[in-house]
């Protein structure tokens, strides 16, 4: 029987275990990695020379990421490896890549699995743009990958499971924090207990990072509403005001803020597969459909792990290893069939965990009518909630693509990756419509910025 | 069932020239409905390169493109709002293994000069010490001074807000489904129910005109194609004229322009294939690694700025590369105004202005002979 | 000079020396450019649009926050550049060093 050419993108999680399937059933995949490492970001492997051991760097899940990065180390000798490799787009049963050497590729496939992992989901602050202001997540890689902290007096801010996380490795590594922040009322995540009940080993991993920071004598606030992360053009950031669950407003001195409210899928690709969306309200996003066994609305296209929806990355190891297996069982080629209905249950499990951290850690949506009109959204284009909202008033845009084109929100450099869900909700609420009829923002290629010169023709021809 | 609307004009298609009729029409005082599938300049009008030029375009076409370029150097008191048009120049290059199209860029510029178009002629050291960025391929130029460019995200959408301003009722997300004329009226039906009538009928509906030409007895081969886009991050700005390559050949004909923002917006080479019915059109990503290589032929530094978007829209072209405009061949009080062939956003504002004139007076000073819908009529 | 970013551990590596803004810097091998940049200064660079000094932001080559400019006109995405011996950073536009020939 003939032998599908698969193509999987990303190596976190979701790609290592979806390429270790593939070679488990005898297929020879090209395993496309923008990281200089496999990983992903979750266990995203520090430099070759760095001496921390998977315990310091991955806590609880040491085990995992160790176990992770063996395996694909051991596979690579087996796939078409392909690491600091963007894919910028996919057309006409290609994806089209650029390499560390700057040349142009477009690799055929009968099969694709996206595993394109996700970023964090921010909401804006007045001040979110001075220097010093980093996400959850950067804030994460800024220790795990560099051993740094992102300030020598750093606050967190949000929500979500990172939030405790990030700052309990801090505190344990060193760093100074001045405060964690979390928007989330304490009382939002005693009703999302029974869901949070589905990952037991989860929920008490998060009881013990708060002990651990409260014993380290970290500053805690639940319920809180950001008023302003403080600081000046040059100097970048001094301090965060807020206003805490008893209404009084209160002010953190820092030269860092880490903040976030969870994760947000990169979907990109999946939207450049032609891959139909639909809007989820529990996480009050536009998602690529993907059924129970991974398969995507595009006949040959697969989707694995948190790129097409937020479920962690152990959900996204089994995802992956599903999309594999369907990607197999649908080309015709033999699988276990008991293999996918495990791994079906075993996701089930981790979407009720999510449903219930979505319900403990709310995305924080009146922040963002709340949003003063000279604070940025739109980081690359320096545009403001008010001249979004005015874009809105003026001119009657109430659809993103739209709004985009008119105030330039989400027409930079990053595509609106990172003011786009805020963007949403700003014109919702400025224009009185629901967030779903807003829609999303229209991937384009390329899906990150490539050079003019990366179009020439490679000097040796392509290995 | 609601009464039909009814008003003295009627126009299909809210791009530029539509929305551009919408107000001078409105200017000279006659009820004006305007029905938009989608969202008014989304198509052609939205998504064009962005070219304000008078250099390059058939002399007969410069009567139209003057009265247009008058009317975008006022474009912001006339609109109420900027749409970023910048007089900085318009140049043309060509190659030097095509030495012949210096003789005919020349040429033109003879010829342009008695229709009001003042073209400068560049080569050697002056281009070079102007030009410094210039590729060393570059042979010549012709560098026209009081050409521009402008933004045309905007320009629709400004248009057709002036023209609510003044009264004009435009309907968006509302297709027309079919166009007839019963009485003295015509009568188009849309896809939500809705019925509108008018005694006189604009068609500027684009790559989509081709249904209701028919209907009318009418026939046109347009034919649709997406332009070939993109745009770098922003740049310190240095460069004002739009810059691009006059050659027969289309794989080489790349220009671009940088806004006041700093970004390049980049344009041509191979264009891609339009599904219209569906509304959709696809990058053909070897149209945009070509692009990107012809690119460094005419600018080499360009090489290493970073490309941060392609995009394409929906363009409708006809065989002779002329627009269809002017009234119909088969119908009294029914015009047309689609079909500019890619270079339609400069003379947008003109056309507006000129179709109002026509509708409202009976006649206008433009001459259309080169434009009328008869050319394709088979006999 | 004391820079945003701050280490805390891992110190044991080559020294990597390039410049930034003129002055030379000094870094670790195996950092990234924006690392090295932020260890030993504060910025990576200005906003285009007047709202000041940017230090990047989601340190994964999401962003886009942290092309950085070198002297002869290129840029190079920080977070995911390795800091190299000789490189030459500027913080500021570099004016129209951009349009040079290479």
């Amino acid at each position: 029987m003939a032998q599908p050419s698969i193509v999987v993108v990303g190596a976190g999680p979701a790609g290592v275990r979806a390429a270790q399937t593939l070679v488990a059933a005898g297929i020879r995949p090209v395993v496309i990695d923008e990281g200089r490492r496999a990983g992903g970001q979750i266990y995203r492997r520090q430099p070759e020379g760095f001496t921390r051991s998977h315990e310091a760097l991955y806590g609880t899940e040491a085990k995992r990421a160790r176990d992770i990065h063996e395996t694909f180390d051991a596979l690579i000798p087996q796939i078409d490896y392909r690491p600091e490799t963007l894919v910028w787009h996919i057309s006409g049963g290609h994806v089209w890549t650029v390499g560390a050497d700057g040349a142009h590729r477009s690799v055929p496939y009968d099969v694709l699995i996206l595993c394109t992992g996700a970023t964090d989901r921010v909401m804006p602050v007045k001040g979110w743009n001075h220097a010093g202001t980093y996400s959850l997540g950067a804030a994460q890689i800024a220790l795990k990958a560099q051993a740094c902290a992102i300030g020598s007096k750093v606050v967190f801010l949000g929500s979500g499971p990172l939030l405790y996380l990030v700052a309990q490795q801090y505190v344990k590594a060193g760093a100074n924090v001045a405060a964690v922040l979390n928007t989330a009322p304490a009382s939002a995540r005693i009703a999302a207990l029974p869901r949070l009940a589905a990952q037991p080993g989860a929920l008490w991993n998060g009881v013990m990072l708060t002990m651990a920071l409260k014993r380290a004598g970290v500053a805690m606030h639940h319920g809180v509403t950001p008023i302003e992360i403080e600081g000046d053009a040059q100097n970048g950031v001094s301090a965060v005001a807020v206003r805490l669950a008893n209404g009084r407003e209160m002010r953190f001195d820092c030269d860092a803020v880490g903040m976030g409210h969870h994760l947000r899928p990169e979907t990109q690709l999946a939207d450049l597969a032609r891959c139909e969306f639909a809007f989820d309200p529990a996480v009050r996003q536009w998602l690529p459909v993907r059924d129970a066994d991974g398969r995507a609305s595009v006949q040959g296209v697969y989707l694995g792990g948190d790129g097409a929806r937020i479920l962690g990355a152990r959900s996204a190891e089994a995802s992956g290893t599903l999309a594999a297996l369907t990607a197999l069982g649908d080309f015709g080629l033999p699988i276990v069939a008991g293999e996918r209905q495990k791994l079906r249950r075993a996701i089930a499990g981790y979407d009720r965990f999510a449903k219930g951290l979505a319900q403990a850690f709310p995305w924080p949506v009146a922040q963002a009518a709340a949003l003063p009109g000279d604070a940025i959204v739109c980081r690359c284009e320096s545009i403001s909630a008010g001249d979004l909202r005015a874009v809105v008033n003026e001119t009657g845009a109430r659809e993103a693509n739209r709004a985009k084109a008119l105030s330039r929100v989400g027409m930079g450099r990053c595509q609106g990756r990172y003011c786009g869900l805020a963007a949403a909700e700003v014109i919702a609420a400025e224009a009185g419509v629901p967030i779903e009829t807003v829609g999303r923002l229209r991937g384009a290629a390329p899906v990150k910025p490539v050079a003019f010169c990366t179009a020439n023709e490679p000097e040796a021809p392509a290995a | 069932m609601t009464a039909p609307h009814q008003s003295d004009v009627l126009i299909i298609g809210g791009g530029i020239m539509g929305c551009a009729s919408a107000f001078f029409l409105r200017q000279r005082g006659l009820s004006v409905t305007l029905l938009e599938t989608d969202l008014v300049g989304r198509q052609a009008s939205g998504t064009n390169f962005g070219n304000v030029r008078r250099q390059g375009r058939p002399l007969y076409q410069l009567p139209l493109a003057n009265r247009s370029i008058a009317i975008w150097r006022n474009a912001r008191e006339l609109l109420g709002s900027d749409v970023e048009y910048l007089q900085r120049g318009h140049m043309r290059v060509c190659y030097r293994d095509k030495p012949e199209i210096a003789a005919k860029m020349e040429s033109y510029a003879l010829d342009a000069g008695q229709a009001d178009l003042d073209l400068e002629m560049l080569s050697g050291n002056t281009l070079r010490s102007r030009f410094p960025f210039l590729g060393p391929e570059v042979l010549a130029a012709s560098l026209s001074a009081q050409c521009g460019h402008a933004n045309p995200r905007l320009t629709g959408p400004a248009f057709a807000r002036a023209a609510e301003r003044l009264g004009a009722v435009i309907h968006e997300n509302c297709k027309a489904v079919s166009a007839e004329k019963d009485g003295g009226d015509f009568h188009v039906r849309t896809a939500d129910g809705r019925e509108f009538r008018a005694p006189t009928l604009l068609v500027t509906a684009g790559a989509w005109a081709r249904t209701f030409v028919e209907g009318f007895g009418e026939t046109v081969p347009l034919t649709s194609r997406g332009p070939n886009m993109c745009v770098t991050e922003p740049l310190p700005y240095a460069i004002g004229p739009s810059i691009g390559v006059a050659t027969p050949d289309t794989v080489e004909s790349v220009y671009f322009r940088q806004v006041e923002r700093g970004n390049l917006v980049i344009g041509g080479s191979m264009q891609n294939q339009t599904f219209p019915d569906d509304y959709r059109v696809y990058i053909d990503p070897a149209n945009s690694l070509g692009q990107w290589r012809q690119m460094q032929r005419l600018f080499p530094a360009i090489g290493r700025v970073n490309i941060i978007r392609t995009w394409s829209g929906i363009e409708s072209y006809l065989p002779d590369d002329q627009p269809v405009m002017g009234p119909s061949g088969a119908v009294s009080g029914l015009f047309y105004a689609f079909g500019f062939c890619g270079a339609g956003f400069q003379l947008g504002p003109g056309v507006g202005e000129t179709m109002a004139e026509l509708i409202a007076t009976g006649a206008t000073a433009i001459d259309l002979s080169h434009y009328r819908i008869g050319r394709f009529a088979q006999n | 000079m004391s820079g945003r970013f701050v280490r805390l551990g891992e110190t044991g590596r080559a020294a990597v020396s390039f410049h930034v803004d003129a002055r030379p810097v000094s870094a670790l091998e195996g950092d990234t450019l924006m690392v090295a940049m932020l260890t030993s200064g504060d910025r990576l660079r200005q906003s285009e649009f007047g709202d000041g000094a940017r230090s990047g932001f989601c340190l994964m080559a999401a962003c886009q926050d942290c092309w950085v400019w070198t002297e002869e006109g290129t840029k190079l995405r920080a977070c995911s550049t390795p800091a190299a011996e000789g490189l030459r950073i500027v913080t500021t536009e570099p004016g129209a060093t951009w349009l040079n020939h290479p």
